[in-house]
């Protein structure tokens, strides 16, 4: 009878004790408002990969993954009201998926003392890690997504784009004007004209935004878009016929909820990804086995395969990728925000390890270091095929204007870095 | 049986004017200002810092300044937004043009130069009235905003059009930036909302507040009667303008720390300060406080509730929270249609007949 009691008292010490020492991930999501379209097939990727992990390996090195969900609504109000429930969890990294919020959290978690990752979205100086310690923000950053599709579009011209007219349509937010001081350098450069066009929060009203597009006539149009305002901003494209090869959405504007309303018109429009789109990957069987048909699946389990689902897939896998690393770097199981962050800082995402993670060839490979926070900045272009419903690789990986890129980095991070007294590290 | 006030004389003016003159009122007063000064640092987190108690105290400011304007004065006003901006804004330019004047003084300043602004914006008021002055407002709210995103000076420059704010302290301890403890920025917040309630409660039991409510109740009488209509419109919109600009600096400087003119001060805070007034109760000082915890302290006491206590889906729960939220403000607008602070006022005579009523 004792030996019973003892023996279930360790089984019941065995089942509670990983349970207490689990690594904690947040996910600062949004299903709902004007972003929600966005925020959902993200926040369901996010959640689906961990659990992923949990079910089919036990967690990351033995340890089990807890992922707390906190709807922001992409109001900054309220991420900061999840970010300061969520910080004494023992959270290891912060991904608001918001650039307002990532504007918000930069000071906080550098004062906290927890690592904040934005996969492609947020403070493209943060990509200098010598101010930045605590954000990390590779792949790509806006910087790296302009440059692109200039690039791009040099090559479509045979290398000259002067006297073009490019105009960029962008979120009149912090995330939209990301872009506009390299776009700005880079028409100095190869001699095209910039032409500005803000959309307010939230964008459901594009009208005189598109009047313009049809007075001024510009070559071409990029788009820094996100939420309703996609959606939207494609419709009015169709509707003045602007040609849709001529139409390049960064990232954010190039997911399957974007284009589908606007039904066959939007054929042909372009997006720029840092990652594949569709659901031909071997995590997906994976993910059938263990998750989809174990009921497990987050949301409504309806966002398979679609470009911003594959997004949260990449972004959790970064995130248990940066912990493995860190784990491994540590020699503990259970590691903290700081040693997360380390490992964050040394990851290293080669063709092998996708491979091993069933995502070969999924998106670019990249290596982070003490100084360089913001990755390869390696970008594809992506195709929507309407008849077909689904979103096809254009090009190669290009590589963005680093040279470029960099001084602006430094330019943008040591001027933050003397308004805030912050001493450069890696020195 | 609560209320006990045998015994409790009022012998002369003073005792009659007083703001709470039945004793145990005062004497619960000074408790809960004793506990907020005295208690609450000591046992604040960040938490209850940042996500409960900094917005509570904020909006409570920016609710006693529209108070005045439409509680007491009858100016509806869809401007506050704007307004807060223009707080916001001015002290981001103080607090980085004059890096070492005390961050106190930039918020003062910050809603003098509000006030200003609300001035020049209240003028229509001289001649509209009722819903075209709201829709005058409205204007004021769009322009403001769209000014602030088009000007880079107003944001130094900065790339992405976000103003964000650098470390001051007072006393040697940080009230901004991201190195704060909660105690000190609570604290700081608490004086300026204490400073508030007590310069609006004398404004308006004074011939100025007894001018705008003539003019609330009805200006052609009032202006009979000897009040000036420019001087008591443009009062109101001067103080209301100068509690909703210190509001704003102080929702930027020690709540965001960084904010986007259009997310932050866009029409939805405008509109947001104006239920909690409604809903606490128009012109009532009382009312604002209730107000501002009702929209403030409900969505994340529901959201604690739904997703913390119950484990439901965040989605769910942030649906339901809408619901339940819109819901009680139907409900309190029909059970009582003067706000919070008349229910309490209701409350309050049961209360002291209580348990012997007529």
């Amino acid at each position: 009878m004792k030996t019973r009691i003892l023996a279930g008292a360790l089984a019941a010490a065995m089942v509670t004790g990983p349970a207490l020492a689990e690594l904690t991930f947040p996910s600062l999501s949004y299903r709902t408002g004007p972003y929600a379209a966005n925020g959902i097939p993200f926040a369901d990727g996010y959640a689906d990969y961990f659990t992923l992990l949990n079910e089919r390996d036990g967690g990351i090195g033995g340890e089990m993954i807890n992922m707390i969900e906190c709807e922001t609504g992409y109001n900054t109000e309220k991420g900061v009201e999840c970010y300061e429930s969520t910080k004494g969890e023992g959270a290891l990294v912060y991904q608001p998926l918001s650039t307002g919020i990532t504007y918000q959290l930069i000071p906080r978690v550098t004062a906290d003392g927890i690592p904040l990752h934005t996969l492609g979205y947020g403070r493209t100086s943060a990509a200098n890690g010598k101010v930045f310690e605590w954000v990390f923000n590779y792949p790509a950053t806006y910087w790296d997504g302009a440059s692109v599709a200039i690039k791009y579009l040099l090559d479509e011209n045979g290398g000259d784009l002067s006297g073009k007219k490019i105009a960029l349509v962008y979120h009149n937010s912090a995330y939209g004007k990301e872009p506009i001081r390299t776009l700005t350098e880079l028409s100095g450069q190869h001699g095209f004209d910039l032409l500005e066009l803000p959309v307010d929060h939230p964008g459901q009203e594009q009208r005189s935004t598109w009047v313009q597009v049809r007075q001024q006539r510009p070559d071409y149009v990029l788009m820094w878009g996100w939420g309703v305002m996609n959606q939207v901003a494609i419709q009015e494209a169709v509707n003045i016929r602007f040609p849709m090869e001529n139409f390049i959405g960064i990232w954010w504007s190039g997911s399957e909820n974007d284009v589908k309303p606007a039904g066959d018109g939007a054929n042909g429009y372009k997006a720029l990804n840092f990652h594949a789109p569709g659901a031909d990957f071997a995590i997906y069987d994976d993910l059938k086995t263990h998750v989809y048909d174990a009921g497990k699946a987050a949301g409504a389990g309806d966002q398979m395969g679609t470009v911003l689902y594959n997004r949260g897939l990449y972004a959790a896998m970064i995130a248990a990728e940066g912990a493995r690393k860190a784990q491994e770097i540590h020699g503990v199981s259970a590691i903290t925000p700081a040693q997360m962050r380390d490992g964050l800082e040394q990851l290293a995402i080669d063709e092998a390890r996708m491979e091993e993670l069933g995502l070969g060839g999924f998106g670019p490979t990249f290596e982070s270091s003490c100084a360089s926070h913001g990755g390869s900045g390696r970008v594809a272009v992506n195709q929507w095929n309407a008849a077909d419903g689904k979103w096809e690789v254009l090009t190669d990986y290009i590589q963005s204007d680093q040279e470029l890129i960099g001084r602006l980095v430094e330019e943008d991070s040591v001027a933050y870095a003397e308004e805030n007294g912050i001493e450069m590290r890696c020195q | 049986m609560i209320y006990r006030e045998a015994g409790q004389y009022r012998t002369s003016y003073l005792d009659d004017g007083q703001t709470f003159p039945i004793r145990l009122d005062r004497w619960a007063h000074w408790l809960l200002i004793a506990v907020a000064v005295l208690v609450v640092p000591f046992i604040i987190n960040d938490y209850w810092a940042n996500a409960i108690l900094l917005p509570f105290l904020i909006y409570a400011i920016a609710a006693l300044g529209l108070n005045i304007l439409t509680g007491y004065c009858g100016q509806v006003s869809l401007g506050t937004g704007g307004f807060m901006a223009v707080g916001a804004y001015a002290c981001y330019k103080l607090m980085t043009s004059f890096p070492d004047i005390s961050i106190a003084i930039h918020v003062v300043l910050a809603g003098l130069i509000t006030a200003i602004v609300g001035i020049l914006f209240g003028l229509p008021s001289l001649r509209i009235k009722g819903f075209y002055l709201a829709v005058a407002t409205l204007a004021a709210q769009f322009f403001l905003v769209w000014l602030f995103n088009r000007v880079p000076w107003f944001y130094n420059y900065s790339a992405s059009g976000q103003i964000s704010a650098p470390e001051r302290t007072i006393f040697g301890l940080p009230v901004t930036g991201p190195e704060t403890s909660a105690a000190v920025t609570y604290l700081f917040c608490l004086a300026f909302v204490l400073a508030s309630a007590w310069i609006c409660r004398n404004l308006t039991r004074g011939a100025l507040g007894r001018k705008w409510m003539a003019i609330r109740d009805m200006d052609i009488a009032a202006e009979i009667i000897g009040v000036n209509p420019l001087h008591a419109k443009l009062t109101a919109f001067g103080v209301s303008s100068f509690f909703v600009g210190i509001a704003g600096a102080l929702f930027f400087s020690v709540y965001l720390g960084a904010v986007e003119v259009g997310e932050a001060f866009g029409i939805n805070k405008s509109f947001l300060v104006l239920f909690m007034i409604i809903i606490g109760g128009l012109g009532s000082i009382l009312g604002s406080f209730l107000g501002a915890a009702f929209m403030v302290l409900l969505p994340v006491f529901l959201k604690n509730v739904l997703t913390g206590g119950l484990g439901w889906p965040t989605d769910l729960a942030a649906h339901l929270e809408f619901m339940i939220v819109g819901g009680l403000i139907v409900f309190f607008l029909i059970v009582e249609p003067h706000g919070l602070a008349q229910l309490w006022r209701l409350l309050k005579e049961k209360l002291r007949l209580w348990p012997f009523p007529h």
